[in-house]
């Protein structure tokens, strides 16, 4: 594989007094699919936050395509138009058609002409199949389509990353499958892919690592393989026999 | 108990339609059911005419079956010559109606104040009907050709410069003020204890003055030359268009995109010379109409529309002050909305009115009309921006941080996410606003501006018209205009909530 295109070294953040995340050091090169998972407040939203800088940090550095993001958080918007963020509660506009959701960013921060950005995004719509919804507004829509257009949406961006938080953990069960479904198409076409998950299926499918965070620290970080059939330690072990019943 | 063996059934004979046993459908049965259907509501509905009974009979009554409709003067209103009890004196409203819609506007000028309302209405219901295309340039017609238009339509007179002469005279004022504040404190430092201090930050402040002076001489030269070139309006005029049209040009992306911008300020510039040469504005205009002069209906929908239409953004700037992280900015929107929340619409006009001339500096007067204008939209604004405020708050965080995610600045995710959605949830409350504002337009009169209430009582000293139902005819007729109004704002802010609001309904 080739270079790193997320770098993250000595990173540390405080909410406040909290540490919330600790000395971590995190390289993902590209087309790695990584799924990060542990115990709820453990800090992995924290930290994928950080990397599009909806997050302030206090210390260390995080380069994005060699786009550095110091603590001070220069070249914010640079590296955002580089990152694709799908958030847990969808975070769709309401008062815009899908079709609009999808062409706001194309043509506001990019520039490009109303026409163009719609023909893309039937083109992203059509590949998380729902070209037929576009004019609908995301009210009108599934939990899990609205999802669907969530991940078409960051796609118009041409992002080279792709940041999921919890994707699928605000859905039905029986909606869930066309979500991963989805992702698992975008992680064939060879995006990469930064995926907070307790979907064990979708990261033993896909992933390239799995990374365990407690505590606000990266405890164990290894092939999907390799993690799940002999977990190095007690806290990856007490996770796994929780989550895997 | 049926056992579970006989629960299995089989229908072998279905059942007809048959009509109701009670009818529930008609006048009857809406009746029945939803006026006499529970000894509650029985009583509800009896109470509830009685008192319709009490209002309305007499309302009409007074109004229509009880009411002159002819005469010249008092005496068709009076009851011995009318032969029965009077009730409206209708000839009155209809001798005094000019005095209600222009108040003192001299009647020859008259028509001017009509087409006024004219072009409002023509600009404005275009803009009211959603299905009518073009909505951009109709606003900015509305928004910002109309007003312009408007002022000097209503007001009279012309212009002298353009954008260039009105540029080199705010400059030069500007930079006059900075010389006097720094003469100011020269002379305090001749007197004060920290006399070096002031003493340096005034010659400090003298020097940029100074500075300034020479960086904008070029601009002020120019003026001169234009201004002694005797066709100063056209000369300055088109050395503005030039101006602008290039920055327009270079902004819009130069060579390359930059085409479109060219053409359309170029565009609004031959508009602007048009309506100049229309009006005749470079020589001199219509016959200038003082405000004092002005009255009535005309008084009342100046300040209500000036009022409502500068009083959102100034709620919305608020309210976004407000939020703000810089803390400058939000205390200074905390303490400008809760100063204006804490004090009186009454005492804000008498200040404005009688108290704010004594601070201004000497030669600098405000027209008194103009005075109650901006206090009234300063305290609509702070009400707006509360109101607006309520509607920030109820946006989900996750919608700033996904726009923010898809690399939207803050101002684009301002004003594309955050406040469309914000100003659909509270709708009812600006409008609330803007109708108690226009009902409070009526609190101009105490500052001797005479809107409809105060030409109308103005209009009760005549005693040509002086009967013992004058005062109640044209009360009756003031609260039907400003209930037209304000019903009429209320009923459009409904049908507005709910086309707007269409993402809602799944
Ligand atoms: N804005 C905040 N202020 C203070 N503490 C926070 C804030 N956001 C998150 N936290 C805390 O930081 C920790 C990590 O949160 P988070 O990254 O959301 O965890 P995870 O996504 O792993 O469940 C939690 O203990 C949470 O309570
Ligand atoms: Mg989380």
């Amino acid at each position: 594989m080739s270079d790193p295109i997320v770098k993250i070294s000595g990173l540390n953040k405080w909410y406040g007094e909290f540490h919330v995340l600790r000395d971590i050091d995190l390289e993902v090169r590209k087309g790695e699919r990584i799924v990060i998972c542990g115990p709820s407040g453990s800090g992995k939203s924290t930290l994928i936050r950080c990397i599009n800088a909806l997050e302030e940090f206090q210390e260390g550095e995080i380069v994005v395509d060699g786009i550095e993001l110091g603590p001070n958080l220069k070249h914010i918007d640079a590296v955002r138009r580089e990152v694709g963020m799908v958030f847990q509660s969808f975070n769709l506009f309401p008062h815009l058609t899908v079709l609009d959701n999808c062409t706001l960013a194309p043509i506001w921060v990019r520039n490009i002409p109303k026409r163009d950005a719609e023909a893309t995004a039937m083109k992203f719509l059509e590949r998380v199949k729902i070209p037929h919804q576009a004019n609908k507004f995301p009210g009108q829509m599934s939990g899990g389509q609205q999802q669907r257009v969530a991940i078409a949406r960051a796609l118009t961006m041409n992002p080279k990353v792709m940041l999921f938080d919890e994707p699928t953990s605000a859905l039905d069960p029986e909606m869930v499958k066309e979500v991963l479904d989805t992702m698992v198409d975008l992680a064939e076409e060879g995006m990469t892919m930064l995926v907070v998950t307790h979907e064990m299926g979708f990261a033993r499918e896909v992933a390239n690592r799995v990374v365990f965070m407690d505590a606000g620290q990266i405890i164990e970080a290894n092939t999907p393989n390799e993690f799940f059939a002999s977990p190095q330690h007690a806290r990856t072990k007490l996770f796994l026999s929780q989550i895997l019943r | 108990m049926t056992d579970i063996a006989s629960s299995s059934f089989v229908r072998h004979d279905l059942v007809s339609e048959r009509p109701a046993p009670v009818k529930t459908t008609g006048f009857i049965g809406w009746v029945r059911t939803r006026l006499f259907n529970s000894p509650t509501n029985i009583l509800l509905t009896i109470l509830g005419a009685l008192l319709l009974w009490f209002t309305i009979i007499p309302s009409v009554r007074f109004l229509m079956v009880d009411a002159v409709w002819s005469g010249s003067d008092r005496t068709a209103c009076l009851s011995e010559n009318a032969g029965f009890a009077v009730g409206a004196c209708w000839p009155y409203i209809q001798a005094k109606l000019p005095q209600l819609i222009y108040g003192f506007y001299p009647e020859a000028e008259r028509w001017r104040v009509n087409l006024t309302f004219v072009l409002a209405a023509v600009l404005l219901v275009p803009l009211l009907v959603p299905r009518l295309p073009a909505k951009g340039l109709n606003a900015g017609l509305f928004f910002f050709a109309f007003p312009v238009v408007a002022f000097f339509l209503l007001h009279g007179g012309g212009i002298k410069g353009f954008g260039l002469s009105w540029t080199a005279g705010l400059l030069e004022l500007f930079d006059e003020s900075i010389i006097g504040a720094g003469n100011v404190l020269l002379n305090l430092s001749k007197t004060s204890a920290v006399a070096p201090l002031l003493w340096a930050a005034g010659n400090l402040i003298v020097l940029i003055g100074t500075a300034i002076h020479w960086l904008v001489f070029p601009l002020i030269w120019l003026r001169d030359q234009i201004q002694d070139s005797g066709q100063s309006v056209w000369v300055d005029f088109a050395v503005t268009t030039v101006v602008v049209c290039l920055i327009a040009f270079f902004l819009g992306g130069g060579l390359r995109t930059g085409w479109r911008a060219l053409a359309s300020s170029f565009a609004t510039f031959v508009a602007i010379a048009i309506v100049i040469k229309l009006m005749g504005l470079d020589h001199g205009g219509l016959p200038i109409v003082l405000t004092n002069l002005w009255g009535g209906l005309l008084v009342t929908l100046v300040v209500s529309v000036t009022g409502i239409v500068t009083s959102l953004p100034i709620g919305i700037a608020l309210a976004l002050g407000r939020r703000s992280t810089i803390p400058l900015i939000r205390i200074f929107s905390i303490a400008f909305i809760e100063f204006w929340r804490g004090v009186p619409l009454i005492t804000v006009l008498f200040f404005a009115t009688y108290m704010l001339p004594l601070f201004l500096p000497g030669n600098f007067t405000v027209d008194g009309l103009v005075r109650a204008l901006i206090g009234i939209a300063l305290f609509t604004g702070a009400y707006q921006a509360e109101n607006v405020r309520g509607g920030l708050a109820a946006i989900p965080r996750g919608q700033g941080e996904a726009a923010a995610a898809l690399g939207l600045s803050w101002w684009k995710t301002t004003s594309l996410i955050v406040l469309p959605q914000a100003l659909r949830h509270v709708i009812p409350n600006l409008v609330n606003s803007f109708i108690s504002l226009f009902k409070d337009t009526s609190l101009v009169s105490i500052v001797a501006l005479f809107d409809l209430l105060g030409s109308l009582r103005a209009s009760f000293s005549d005693p040509k018209w002086s009967t013992p139902s004058t005062a109640f005819t044209g009360f009756a007729f003031a609260g039907i205009i400003y209930f037209i109004f304000c019903f009429g704002m209320s009923r459009y802010s409904l049908f507005v909530e709910h086309r707007l609001n269409a993402h809602r309904r799944n």
